[in-house]
């Protein structure tokens, strides 16, 4: 075990620091769900990326800051932010998701015109996995594409699209050989959200915002070359993907974060005169959060190491999503429970403008509840902690074809 | 950088398995649990001869001269095997107490002989460690007369070492003048809860250092950093056991592991269990090297784990049905640990009541 700062990280540290004073006033709000970033989180995203604070291991020729991947360095920097309560960057589907996917399976073409504007926050990606008949089972997804004339022809449904109504582009997984048995028969592509065909239309959620959508393609063509990968390797990248998807869904220093921004509201909330912070309840509800984000940030920390060694993650990696969405929700809980009855006003204001405390918290509380459906929902993280992490039998299968 | 035990680390961690899984079969662990003594002089000297004994003690005292980080590791394995010996006292809180307080004399007179396993301390304290128990102890120059109940590791022990509210740390023999301690028959059948009566009793009041009560303080936090890596270790051994009994028994036709009912609780004791093992090792290493977080640490990982502890021990107990209610498959001396770890040196309430006036964010 050593945690010990070299003079670099104590460097870093005090940069950082500085970077607070000087710039901090002109960090966006976090928090309150997903909109397409405004002017004022373009231009905090485009700071962070200079020095190296956002995409710090993203090599320089797509756009990074060409950091060496250094476990420690990443976690002062999650630290320095939470502590200071900035935002630390764009996060979206584009940048966790698509970005280490392709840096992963992507072609060197792929990844030279698709990586930094993703990173930048100026292209918006959606992710176009779930059907009305495949949502948990993923892999049964029935929108078909079919090849013409040097183009994947595409037709079909999605559904729980986030960001598909702002978004520039979609990673699609549809299928492409039908005869081929269920998981053998995808393919993952990527279409341009303006192509001829696709009709966009958002689906109202509970948070009274167009966070999701139904997306309808129509004979919509993209060339053969839009493909990660090769045909019927699909499924293979859909899971790539769905693995970052569900480590960022248990980033631990967003928790943290959370932590401290309740904290301060406890501070500055009083009930019948008395402040909240002072009440024993409350504040035993909030301790007993920070310990347990206290674990999940060491427990990240570890994994950070253990990727290092170059050691199979294993089981520890697969309760990250299910254990960080579910305290993401009890953190998102307390917070409206402090602001009580004088938080019950809501007005969310939509892409345009940042919601005032009370609305962002309440929008958090319900989208949590959505985080732990999307990606694979809690009860289907449980079923692959417990076969593919503890080796329990698995489900008898009602059939081996979709 | 580095999160987690180094090789070294993991040979020591290893070889304290070894021993451990060698000399308490089920069979083994009955036995001493039955007798109830919480002490086995050849399981003890096996233990010493590893290095457990000392394991805090500086190598020109005779020890292994290593830190809270590898204490965590045995007292994890000892909760694995729920081992009936002495430990957090006797191991940790009191050669880290006289390490911290003590004349230079006294620790060349108390510590070769705590690595030598021939002085075994049990810990008592009158009131900061948030114990429920009635003790209460009055000195008067180097006598000490009153009760102390809930003292760690009396058990085999040759003598207890008091901390008293002001920070002052008096040792006295068990069997000396005015001295009366007994173990009590007690839910834990590994680790005996001891009861100390003093009248006018002598004791060896130690040198103290530049910060008593600070010090006192970082005793409990070690203290509790090892309750909390015992309970870490015997829950991972109650989930061990659950996964390969629900991999094993079948019921309507099937293996009750293919259920999701059953499945989905062995998913929820490893989803909370794995990331408290992240927390204990932090907890250790702060004790070691980042004085500023030690205590809030400590107060988290003592808290944290007793609520993980007491999901793990019941979730698991019930994973295997009746079998697990019995005395036979011996689960409960596990859960029974479990619940021991729990009140002892503080319940969950009151370490993270500590842990918020550790950070200044409560006036109480």
């Amino acid at each position: 075990m050593d945690l010990t700062y070299s003079d670099t990280h104590r460097a870093l540290q005090a940069e950082i620091r500085e970077f607070a004073r000087t710039y901090g006033h002109l960090s966006p709000r976090s928090g309150g769900g997903r909109k397409r970033p405004d002017q004022k989180t373009l231009d905090w995203q485009r700071r962070l990326l200079e020095r190296g604070y956002a995409a710090r291991t993203i090599p320089r020729e797509y756009g990074g800051y060409g950091g060496a991947s250094d476990v420690l360095e990443a976690a002062i920097i999650a630290d320095e932010f939470s502590r200071a309560g900035l935002s630390p960057g764009i996060m979206n589907q584009g940048i966790s998701m698509l970005v280490p996917t392709l840096l992963e399976v992507g072609t060197e073409e792929q990844r030279r015109r698709w990586i930094a504007p993703t990173i930048r926050g100026e292209v918006i990606w959606c992710q176009g996995y779930s059907e009305p008949g495949a949502g948990s089972d993923l892999a049964s997804a029935q929108t078909r594409a079919v090849v013409d004339d040097g183009h994947f022809v595409i037709n079909g449904q999605k559904i729980w699209t986030s960001s598909a109504h702002y978004a520039d582009m979609m990673f699609l997984l549809c299928r492409t050989d039908p005869d081929r048995p269920k998981h053998a028969g995808l393919s993952y592509l990527l279409v341009p959200m303006t192509t001829p065909g696709i009709d966009v239309r958002p689906l109202t959620t509970m948070t009274g915002r167009a966070e999701f959508n139904e997306v309808f393609f129509t004979d919509v063509r993209v060339p053969v070359d839009q493909i990660v990968m090769g045909r019927g390797d699909g499924w293979h990248v859909a899971n790539i993907t769905l693995k970052h998807e569900r480590s960022m869904l248990g980033d631990p220093n967003r928790l943290m974060q959370r932590v401290h921004r309740i904290r301060d509201l406890m501070t500055r909330t009083r009930i019948d005169g008395v402040r909240v912070a002072d009440m024993p309840e409350l504040r035993d509800r909030l301790l007993r959060l920070q310990g347990e984000v206290m674990a999940s940030r060491c427990h990240y920390l570890r994994l950070l190491t253990e990727r290092a060694r170059g050691e199979d993650p294993g089981v520890k990696q697969l309760i990250v999503k299910y254990f960080g969405t579910t305290l993401g929700h009890r953190l998102s809980a307390l917070a409206v429970d402090v602001l009580g009855a004088a938080g019950l006003v809501y007005e969310p204001r939509g892409e345009a403008a940042e919601d005032d405390e009370a609305t962002t918290w309440h929008i958090d509380y319900m989208y949590d509840i959505g985080l732990m459906i999307g990606g694979g929902t809690s009860q289907i993280q449980k079923n692959i902690i417990a076969e593919r992490g503890l080796g329990l039998p698995r489900e008898p299968k009602a059939s081996a074809r979709g | 950088m580095e999160f987690g035990p180094n090789d070294a680390q993991r040979l020591f961690e290893r070889l304290v398995r070894k021993l451990l899984a060698d000399h308490l079969p089920m069979d083994a662990l009955h036995r001493l649990a039955n007798a109830g003594s919480g002490f086995d002089d050849r399981f003890w000297s096996a233990l010493t001869e590893l290095g457990v004994a000392g394991v805090l003690v500086p190598e020109r005292f005779g020890g292994a001269g290593l830190g809270v980080f590898e204490a965590a590791l045995a007292a994890e394995a000892l909760g694995y095997h729920a081992a009936p010996t002495p430990f957090a006292a006797a191991a940790v809180m009191a050669p880290l107490a006289i390490l911290g307080a003590g004349s230079e004399a006294a620790r060349a007179a108390w510590l070769p002989r705590v690595a030598t396993g021939t002085a075994r301390l049990g810990v008592a304290f009158e009131t900061l460690a948030g114990s429920t128990a009635n003790s209460a102890v009055e000195r008067r120059g180097d006598r000490l007369s009153g009760c102390l109940e809930s003292v760690v590791d009396l058990a085999g022990a040759t003598h207890v070492l008091v901390v008293l509210d002001d920070g002052t740390l008096a040792v006295l023999p068990v069997d000396g003048p005015g001295v009366r301690a007994a173990c009590r028959p007690s839910l834990d059948r590994t680790r005996p809860p001891g009861q100390v009566h003093l009248a006018d009793a002598p004791a060896e009041i130690l040198e103290p250092g530049s910060d008593p009560q600070r010090l006192a303080c970082s005793v409990v936090d070690a203290g509790r950093t090892m309750l909390a890596a015992d309970t870490l270790g015997a829950a991972q051994s109650m989930l061990d056991r659950a996964v390969a009994h629900a991999g094993q028994r079948e019921q309507f036709g099937r293996l009750i592991g293919s259920f999701q009912a059953v499945k989905h609780m062995c998913a929820d004791m490893v989803a909370m269990l794995e990331p408290c093992r992240s927390l204990v090792w932090y907890a250790a290493h702060a004790q070691d090297a980042i004085p500023e977080e030690a205590r809030v640490a400590a107060c988290h990982a003592k808290a944290h784990l007793a609520e993980v502890g007491r999901e793990v021990s019941r979730m698991a107990t019930e994973v295997h049905g009746g079998m697990g209610f019995t005395d036979e498959l011996g689960l409960h001396y596990w859960f029974k640990r479990i619940g021991a770890n729990r009140q002892l040196l503080g319940g969950p309430e009151r370490c993270r009541q500590e842990a918020a006036a550790a950070q200044g964010w409560s006036t109480a």
